[in-house]
């Protein structure tokens, strides 16, 4: 008698889809949660799209008087606001899944790690479109910020740097205990790769130990490229790998946190 | 012995199938430390299974272990016919842990329709299980409050409804019924025995005593072993008490320390359980004592200890645990079969 409503569907659609790491339809669905979760909270949404916007204005006002320094330092650091904004929100957002309970719950449903993963990516990567298309306009319009390739560039940057944000958050979200210690992962992880990515002081002139920790940061690259997009007119190669080599960090890092969802 | 029990099993499942969960010599252990040890029992389907004992005797664990979460599990737990945590059993198996593990910052609705679509339901399907759950957890009034600002039985019994999305045939309930008050209490258990007539198994852990009069079967367990693995009424037969409560306490400390059989404080029933189960005293079962808890008994064939040898239930002998006859592994599972899950 009860057989009559048992899911034997629920099976059947799962079953076809277990081939794939992942469930389409359950990737939309947790994208479509997380973002109805971020919606919810309107102070925290408001707060990620507007702090890369306040440290661009307060960038400008800073080099005023600077003759080209907001030109040079400008492009770089939308390859790092994005990163560390896009950080917070996604390592204890994700914490809170895995505390609570229910990132548990989910894994004895017919969801997949990479689901999960996927699916914050996808809310938090939309976030990430928004900030950058914001970030860039304002720059490039009332801030006056002026660099010789395409403004999209910028964007990519700073989609890029706020997935690689987000990517290392959901990783280090599986090692850190509690809220505390994920913020505490912030100048343990990102602030090392922020003083030798090039800002302050040009990679070239750092002592070579320094100059080659900076080679594997990821944060290295989103300037780099940056720097490239305000220099060049049009895409160079080397903006073409630094992004992908950006990209590939991302996917890396990702599957790694997918790794470390357990149930 | 070994094939005896095989040929004993292999009767029982070819007339109603493997039955809901059958463990067989569980370990846990943390470090040196055994949170579960040898565990061994079986619950029939359509039962309601009551694990009871103190705090921290590792009644999650075990249900833990059940669900096939639980890390460096020894030993050999099947679902439904399944090694635990299989994928077959991920729609067929709710779990509802302790502390309701839903999304706070969503409404009800909002909850039930990603959990659903978590089960892979989709389109109507999916409104359906979601519409059914709300009526069954009586949350209709509430579906579009955020989960946050519910009370504290409202909120569990989201975490209910979420388990009940994918009409599971094996519930497994954490304490659900904890810290709620007596009305809700009695609400939740008239559900839990309208699943268990429709069919479902639920598994459901207490660490209070007098939930166990709700219960068909009970599992009495004290730091991280089994005590009584069997009927209600055979427990209360078996240990001379009139309540869980006194039986648990004879089982624990045999010497009664004085107290005399009858006069255990018999816990008010909230409700009458309408169960033929619950109140019949099963003849076909003879209280034994088995001197290992792993004796091969069953009805269906001659009970080896006649019941003339049954001792007078005023004997120490009440120290021995209580297994009844349900108590064999699957034959087609590897007996000691090792499954480690993580680090």
């Amino acid at each position: 008698m009860r057989t009559e409503y048992r899911p034997s569907v629920v099976s059947r659609a799962v079953r076809t889809a277990r081939a794939l790491p992942l469930t389409p339809g359950i990737t939309l669905a947790t994208a479509h949660r997380v973002l109805q979760q971020i919606v919810r909270d309107r102070g925290s949404v408001a707060l990620m799209l507007a702090i890369p916007c306040m440290l661009m204005v307060i960038l400008k006002l800073m080099f005023d008087d600077a003759d080209g320094a907001f030109e040079r330092i400008g492009p770089q650091v939308f390859g790092i606001f994005p990163l560390i904004v896009m950080y917070l929100v996604a390592s204890v957002s994700t914490l809170r899944e895995r505390t609570s309970g229910t990132a548990e719950r989910l894994l004895t449903m017919p969801v997949q790690r990479l689901d999960i993963v996927l699916g914050y990516s996808l809310a938090f990567g939309f976030l990430a479109l928004l900030q950058a298309v914001l970030a860039t306009l304002l720059s490039v319009g009332p801030l006056g910020l002026d660099i010789k390739g395409p403004p999209y560039l910028l964007m990519i940057i700073a989609m890029l740097g706020a997935l690689l944000g987000l990517a290392l958050g959901l990783l280090v979200s599986a090692f850190a205990r509690n809220e505390f210690q994920a913020v505490q992962f912030l100048p343990a992880g990102v602030l090392p790769q922020f003083l030798v990515c090039g800002l302050f002081v040009p990679r070239e002139d750092m002592s070579d130990g320094l100059s080659a920790v900076a080679k594997v940061m990821p944060m290295t690259y989103a300037v780099q490229a940056a720097g490239e997009a305000a220099r060049h007119d049009g895409v160079t190669g080397l903006f073409v790998r630094d992004a992908l080599l950006i990209l590939g960090c991302v996917i890396v890092v990702l599957l790694a946190s997918a790794a470390t969802l357990k149930r | 012995m070994e094939q005896r029990q095989h040929t004993l099993h292999a009767k029982k499942a070819s007339a109603d199938g493997p039955p809901a969960i059958s463990v067989y010599g569980l370990r846990v252990a943390r470090g040196d430390r055994a949170l579960l040890d040898d565990i061994s029992f079986a619950a029939p389907r359509g039962a309601i299974v009551g694990l009871l004992g103190p705090s921290g005797c590792g009644k999650t664990t075990l249900l833990r272990s059940v669900v096939g979460i639980q890390a460096c599990a020894a030993g050999h737990v099947q679902v439904l016919g399944h090694p635990a945590g299989a994928a077959a059993l991920e729609t067929r198996v709710g779990y509802v842990t302790q502390a309701p593990s839903v999304y706070t910052d969503l409404t009800v609705l909002e909850n039930l329709r990603y959990f659903s679509a978590a089960l892979g339901l989709r389109g109507w399907r999916r409104e359906n299980a979601v519409v059914r759950v709300v009526k069954e957890v009586d949350l209709a009034d509430w579906a579009d409050q955020p989960v946050g600002r519910l009370s504290g039985g409202q909120y569990s019994r989201v975490s209910l409804a979420v388990a009940l999305l994918g009409s599971p045939e094996l519930l497994v309930m954490d304490e659900p019924t904890v810290g709620l008050d007596p009305l809700i209490r009695q609400e939740l258990w008239a559900v839990f025995r309208r699943l268990a007539n429709e069919g479902t198994t639920l598994l459901v852990s207490s660490h209070v005593m007098d939930e166990a009069d709700r219960c068909d079967r009970l599992l009495l367990m004290r730091d991280g072993r089994l005590l009584a693995s069997c009927e209600r009424s055979e427990l209360l037969a078996h240990t001379g008490c009139a309540s869980v409560e006194g039986a648990f306490m004879r089982l624990v400390r045999p010497e009664g320390a004085g107290a005399p059989a009858g006069s255990d404080s018999v816990p008010v029933r909230l409700d009458s359980v309408p169960d033929p189960t619950d109140s019949v005293p099963t003849p076909s079962h003879p209280e034994r004592a088995p001197e290992t808890a792993y004796e091969p008994a069953d009805e269906s064939i001659p009970a080896p200890a006649p019941p003339s040898s049954v001792p007078p239930p005023s004997q120490p002998l009440f120290a021995q645990p209580l297994f009844d006859g349900d108590l064999l592994p699957d034959p087609h599972a590897s007996f000691f079969a090792t499954e480690c899950r993580g680090p």
